[in-house]
């Protein structure tokens, strides 16, 4: 089985500060980390390939220090690596990127695709859908457990209040959460040995058959980021259960003369 | 020359530090007051190449450096010194004697298991009346038929508690000097009748590290299980505490560092007559020059780390890097207690821990005093 896993390279928000000026995040001396759902989803293919056998091979979009987190990669187990790299790349939107990695993997092959449900610095989880829609394939997105069996994939799907057990045909692509399991370490020796493999890196020529110019980049974006701002963290609700329904008004009505809202 | 590390030494220090602020940090504490090690934290780090980190992948090992064993020894002394000697001795001490001095044999059957993750070692060279001379020792190994038999007793044997395998010296011929009459066995601590390794010995610091008195009555040693020639033991373990001495020097950076640290960011924090502690000049100066000592105790580390890697003579920078990075630590985790006040002293923060911790590091695979005679001998003073 040939399991590819996208990764992407973001700066690690636990140490991150917004420009109070501009609204844009300061990246001077932050560290750069592998997305934390990715991890897990790269966590979750390496255990499948224990389980049944098979490669490993992470893709990232990113620029050329993007390379450090594909050695980290490497160095936790997988098989290969590729960087797609090119300034013909650069201010792609969710839409332009998930086309040109679509591109990637279509040359590289694959029978699952694993990403992240999304980037803790652009928080859009489209990424992940959007390649499955560009290569025409089922998709399961928010997979909080995953396992193989024969060509299908089995899949907990989680919402907010249930989750869904799903089996998919493969080729599909699966987007992981930070709960699907817990990221191994790097081992000392796989990094003595990352350093010692190719990490094979695509530019536009690379991809050209299968990528139109007009579809990348800045003017094959639909949109562009014209704000960036800090959220308020949201504080965590209160369930209240076994009411009746009186007691339920009576309850909300307190709640909301407690906060002056009536 | 260059300064800087390559991208391989730093995705291995990345992975050395999160593993330490992650794994190990948490657990320091309470390892410190109980006296013991955690189990599960020694096999997690076999897991993950720890143990293996300078030794050939041929053998199992991961085929880095002395220089990135350093980085692993700074950054787990950061946050547990007793974490640092665990592996250290591991490493330099036991695994270091079968590197260099077995037979190929020898590397593949008991070298392996140390390096792969398998197993512990530890080191026996220190006795009662044998610390820094070792023309005190009294342990005895007799050759009988194909075997030798081992009496006699090692003292301070650091990871003896739960090694499987050890390192251990012992007098072949009374008739010569200690220091020509010495030879290197390989022994498993767990499985030769007549090894007793005692409880831990209660100490200052280091307090989670095993550190125990092991005694020999009567061991059998097959005669395979002679490391080296038989009669160069005291050669094989100076060699080794050599090795050794690099990983102290880094363990002392480590808990400098790791002190420094502390004190930093509780001065950011901590105000007095109106302001943060960090804002005043005194603390400012004194954090400067702590900071310019480690940073030089680390490059004096990293040169000596560098020289072993090019196979070049490095005893004398080992021992400069040991005394001065010891120096070091034991004064920047003074000034640590001293910058947090009475909360420095109390054990609810770390810093004390490693102010017990940094004193060792002065005592250890050669004292100070020991350092300065490696350190003048090679400078051709007589």
């Amino acid at each position: 089985m040939k399991i590819v896993v996208c990764i992407k390279q973001v700066p690690d928000t636990a140490e991150v500060r917004l420009d109070p000026k501009t609204g844009t995040l300061i990246r001077d001396g932050v560290p750069s980390i592998i997305n934390h759902d990715d991890k897990a989803g790269l966590e979750a293919a390496l255990q499948l390939r224990e389980k049944v056998g098979g490669t490993v091979t992470v893709v990232c979009m990113g620029p050329p220090q993007a390379d450090v987190a594909l050695r980290e990669a490497l160095a936790m187990g997988a098989d290969d690596a590729y960087l797609l790299s090119a300034r013909e790349f650069g201010g792609s939107d969710t839409y332009a990127t998930a086309t040109i990695i679509a591109a990637g993997l279509k040359k590289i092959g694959f029978d699952l695709v694993i990403t992240g449900r999304q980037a803790i610095d652009g928080d859009t989880a489209q990424v992940g859908p959007q390649i499955a829609e560009q290569l025409k394939i089922p998709q399961v997105s928010y997979a909080e457990e995953l396992d193989v069996e024969g060509d299908h994939v089995i899949v907990k799907r989680q919402y907010e209040d249930q989750a869904h057990m799903l089996k998919v045909q493969m080729p599909c692509l699966v987007t992981a959460l930070s709960e699907l399991t817990e990221p191994r370490y790097m081992h000392v020796g796989g990094i003595v040995d990352a350093y010692n493999k190719d990490v094979t890196v695509w530019g536009f020529d690379d991809l050209k058959d299968s990528l139109n110019p007009e579809w990348i980049g800045l003017k094959g974006s639909p949109t562009n980021v014209f704000q960036s701002f800090g959220k308020q963290p949201k504080a965590a609700g209160t369930v209240l259960a076994g009411l009746s329904a009186d007691e339920a008004v009576a309850a909300i009505m307190e709640k909301l003369i407690e906060r002056h809202i009536i | 020359m260059d300064f800087k590390l390559d991208k391989s030494h730093l995705l291995q220090q990345q992975l050395f530090r999160n593993f330490a602020e992650t794994e190990i940090k948490p657990l320091a504490k309470e390892m410190d007051e109980s006296e013991q090690y955690d189990l599960d934290l020694l096999a997690k780090m076999h897991k993950y190449g720890f143990f293996g980190i300078p030794y050939s992948k041929e053998y199992g090992g991961c085929g880095s450096d002395t220089l990135a064993y350093t980085l692993c020894m700074e950054e787990v002394s950061k946050v547990d010194a007793s974490t640092g000697i665990t592996i250290s001795v591991h490493t330099s001490l036991c695994c270091s004697c079968i590197n260099n001095f077995g037979t190929e044999e020898q590397k593949q059957k008991y070298l392996r298991p140390l390096i792969d993750g398998s197993k512990t070692g530890c080191f026996g060279l220190t006795e009662t009346n044998a610390g820094s001379d070792v023309q005190g020792a009294q342990t005895v190994a007799v050759k009988d038929g194909d075997e030798w038999v081992l009496n006699g007793s090692k003292i301070f044997t650091t990871n003896s508690g739960f090694a499987d395998t050890c390192v251990v010296f012992a007098l072949t011929d009374r008739t010569v000097p200690a220091a020509k009459g010495l030879t290197a066995f390989i022994v498993d601590l767990k499985e030769m009748p007549g090894i007793t390794v005692s409880e831990n010995i209660e100490r200052m610091g280091i307090r989670a590290a095993s550190n125990c008195i092991v005694t020999y009555e009567n061991v059998r040693v097959p005669a395979d299980r002679v490391l080296g020639p038989v009669g160069k033991g005291f050669k094989i373990a100076m060699g080794a505490l050599d090795c050794g001495r690099i990983g102290i020097a880094a363990q002392a950076v480590g808990i400098a560092q790791g002190a420094l640290n502390e004190a930093i960011k509780y001065g950011k924090e901590r105000k007095q007559f109106g302001k943060p502690i960090n804002s005043f000049q005194n603390t400012q100066f004194k954090m400067a020059e702590m900071q310019t000592k480690i940073d030089a105790a680390r490059l004096m580390t990293w040169r000596a780390a560098i020289a072993e890697d090019n196979h070049e003579a490095f005893g004398p920078l080992a021992a400069m890097a040991k005394l001065f990075a010891s120096d070091v630590a034991n004064e920047v985790t003074r000034f640590a207690v001293q910058a947090m006040g009475g909360y420095g002293y109390c054990r609810e923060y770390p810093v004390e821990r490693m102010m017990r911790d940094a004193k060792i590091t002065e005592i250890y695979e050669g004292t100070s005093e020991v350092m300065k005679m490696v350190i003048s001998g090679s400078m051709k003073l007589k």
